[in-house]
């Protein structure tokens, strides 16, 4: 009894370093001491430096007029407009071309994952290399090399490459194709295919509450995608198709009228796209690897038919794979969509991050906004994936 | 001659398999022609590669000049050979030596040459475990990096060179190899730390950790070029290309911890209580049981985040540090190579296609060579 008694009186001093529980909260109060004495420090520091060359800590500048003109704005810009609205116009050009290539890369990335598996040697062997080849090149490099050959290769607007019948010219200063022109009958067509969007679900529900009840199986897809896209052609047709064409219309030295995707948009378009779907088509390789052969055999033993077995069996399970790393992928291209810096394109980083940064002078206010806005989408992003993954979840015993 | 051959009954010998199943037909039928899709399929490809691969080679082999004095040169030699002008490589082999070095003063090369040799040599040891007297080696290997930085840095009895004068492939592979080798030592205590049992440590490990890999390499770049003297005290700067490391290493950590977490999340709980079992205490557990395992299985995972953070080394150019890609560029300034701008391209992109590919090499060899399960 005393031996204990005495270990645990002088033990207070010598239990904070050596005993199991208390060490651990020892640790931690250091460590949080000296982050917090860390973060005071540059806190501190930063006081002084911005009160030393007399700048504070406002973002007043936001109101200020911009003062420079950016050549692909989706919303009216000019360079009478303020410093925030030029934040706006490159938050939006992120988004244009992230959004862009998350769908071009996706489209890639898994015709190259199914690809890749083919029993046929050759193109197996081609996806291969080319797979290789542009997962071992660093991103920047792609989107230098597409932009220079777009731009030291492709022919002056004069002598425009044509292709698809005129409805498409490549020039080094851009890609043109007609505009299309809604006139206000435009709406039924899209109201038609909202109405096919809701039937679709509906129908869906109606399919599998009759499959339920009675075993009776509808051809679910045939019937969507005539709701979803025949509905809609038909409106278009019966109200006497309400488009004009704007074609482009080569005048002077480059094309006026149409639409037009600037050279620099195409260039990082297409090398994120390239770049991220070699990274997708691996992870759809391995998510339908992942996937043994007993689920198709089994499948087939229950009297599935390949497609049934495909759609009810296999997707479900590899997209369980597949999805996790495919959102980090997404959120990949979005942050690789700043390297737009090197090439010209205008996005958040090169705005409010790169010229009013310079302009205004405000380096912390600027990088604040725009670290704020990429944690913003990654945050996105990764609540997202929780949210999946809690959903898709194998549910065990 | 009549084909047909009498045999006793029970004594027909083996007749050779048919043609068409053996063989470079029987090969082709099954890989390339086994059903209508796949003969659709390969027709396609063949056609495909046809129109990409031969004028590829074209520019780059057939119609290229490989020694010239200028642009014009060039063209006027492939004229004088009745083709179009491919890739003018003459420029490359004229520019060699800046691509390499950089800036680094011409008669300070060698150490350069130096210090390349010494971490080839300090590589072998930690590489591969079959090289005799393979402690020494480690040990020679652990001293490289402070004799190669007092190499290229100079000072102590050599000339000093400003590190603004690094570029070329050399600053390619000092940020990738300081890089690699400050990030995982980080990279596996953040892992640790964000599994910690002790919520202080793991909240400061987790911010840190999410905050990195949740904004782009370009904008931390950014910060500490421009706006790191804010953040120290008044009157202190320290060298760019150190602030490069830093972030650098900062950002490929926070990968790694991921990488590194999930091989831990797969070490079946009763490995630790194994190890607490036996009286070890945390470190030793962590060391002699845990890591080991965890870091096995994360090895494609680690290789990955090397190759990335060894890929992303070429950012560096967006804030004016001069990397081979930089190089290429402003020597393209010069008007006698002026437009060449594909061909740097082309051959930055074979050196770094080397080099990761060698490195997602090692790492499947790695992968077999530790494989001891199932």
């Amino acid at each position: 009894m005393t031996t204990a008694d005495t270990s645990s009186k002088q033990s207070l001093f010598y239990r904070l370093f050596f005993d199991k529980e208390l060490r651990s909260v020892t640790i931690q109060v250091i460590t949080m001491a000296i982050m917090i004495a860390f973060t005071f420090f540059l806190v501190h520091n930063v006081t002084t430096n911005l009160e030393t060359i007399g700048k504070g800590y406002s973002f007043d500048f936001l109101w200020d007029a911009s003062n420079y003109d950016i050549n692909q704005h989706l919303i009216p810009y000019d360079s009478r407009s303020p410093h925030w609205r030029a934040a706006l116009v490159g938050l939006i050009n992120t988004l244009l071309v992230a959004v862009a290539g998350i769908i071009l890369s996706t489209i890639v990335g898994f015709l190259l994952g199914v690809l890749r598996l083919s029993s046929n040697w050759l193109v197996n062997r081609t996806v291969y290399v080319y797979i290789e080849y542009v997962r071992n090149v660093p991103v920047l490099l792609h989107i230098l090399l597409v932009h220079g050959i777009i731009v030291n290769t492709l022919p002056v607007p004069k002598n425009a490459m044509m292709a698809f019948d005129g409805t498409l010219f490549l020039t080094n200063r851009g890609f043109y194709t007609p505009k299309p022109l809604f006139e206000p009958a435009m709406w039924a067509v899209l109201i038609a295919f909202v109405i096919g969007i809701g039937f679709t679900i509906w129908f869906k529900r109606y399919a599998k509450k009759v499959q339920d009840a009675t075993g009776k199986i509808y051809p679910v897809l045939l019937i969507s995608l005539g709701a979803i896209i025949g509905l809609p052609i038909i409106v278009f047709f019966l109200a006497g198709m309400p488009v004009t064409l704007d074609y482009p219309v080569l005048s002077g030295f480059n094309f006026k009228g149409g639409l037009v995707l600037r050279p620099e948009f195409v260039a990082l378009w297409i090398a994120l796209s390239l770049y991220t779907a070699a990274f997708i088509a691996e992870i759809v390789r391995a998510g339908i690897q992942a996937i043994s052969h007993g689920q198709t055999e089994a499948a087939f033993a229950l009297g599935l038919k390949p497609g049934r077995t495909m759609q009810l069996i296999i997707i479900p399970q590899a997209l369980r794979v597949i999805i996790p790393p495919l959102s980090s992928q997404y959120l990949n291209i979005t942050k690789n969509s700043s390297l737009a810096i090197a090439i010209g394109y205008m996005d958040i980083v090169a705005t409010i991050g790169g010229i009013s940064l310079n302009q205004t002078g405000r380096e912390m206010e600027c990088m604040t906004i725009v670290l704020g806005i990429y944690l913003m989408f990654s945050l996105m992003i990764s609540a997202f994936m929780n949210w999946y993954n809690k959903r898709m979840r194998l549910v065990e015993r | 001659m009549s084909t047909e051959k009498s045999h006793v009954v029970g004594e027909h010998p083996d007749m050779p398999p048919p043609v068409t199943e053996v063989g470079i037909i029987g090969w082709v039928r099954h890989n390339l022609f086994s059903s209508t899709t796949n003969i659709v399929i390969t027709v396609l490809t063949v056609y495909f590669l046809y129109l990409i691969v031969p004028p590829m080679l074209n520019w780059i082999f057939i119609d290229a000049v490989f020694s010239a004095d200028s642009r014009d040169d060039c063209r006027a030699i492939a004229e004088a050979a009745g083709h179009e002008l491919g890739a003018c490589w003459a420029f490359i082999g004229k520019r060699f030596e800046i691509f390499v070095y950089g800036f680094y003063p011409v008669e300070e090369r060698w150490r350069v040459n130096i210090s390349f040799i010494m971490m080839l040599a300090a590589l072998i040891p930690v590489l591969f475990d079959n090289v005799p007297h393979r402690k020494l080696g480690l040990w020679y290997s652990l001293i490289t990096p402070f004799v190669i930085c007092w190499l290229l840095i100079g000072g102590m009895g050599l000339t000093p060179v400003p590190t603004d004068k690094f570029g070329g492939f050399m600053l390619t592979l000092t940020i990738g190899i300081t890089g690699i080798v400050g990030s995982l030592p980080l990279g596996i205590a953040l892992a640790l730390g964000r599994q910690s049992d002790m919520p202080a440590v793991r909240m400061i490990c987790i911010t840190f950790i999410e905050f990195i890999r949740g904004v782009p390499l370009i904008t931390l770049l950014f910060v500490a070029s421009t706006m790191l003297n804010y953040f120290l005290p008044p009157g202190t700067t320290f060298d760019l290309l150190l602030r490069v490391l830093i972030m650098v290493i900062l950002f490929s950590a926070a990968y790694l911890a991921e990488v590194v977490r999930g091989g831990l999340q797969a070490i079946p709980k009763g490995q630790i209580e194994a190890a607490d079992s036996m009286g070890l205490k945390y470190w030793q557990s962590m060391r002699l049981i845990i890591l080991p395992q965890a870091l096995k299985i994360s090895i494609p995972g680690i290789v990955n985040t090397f190759i990335g953070l060894y890929k992303d080394t070429t950012l560096v150019i967006i804030i004016g540090l001069f990397d081979p890609l930089g190089m290429g560029r402003a020597s393209l300034a010069d008007t006698k190579w002026q437009g060449l701008s594909t061909e740097i391209y082309v051959f930055v992109a074979i050196f770094f296609f080397v080099s990761c590919f060698s490195m997602a090499r090692y790492s499947l060899y790695l992968e077999k060579k530790l494989h001891t399960g199932h």
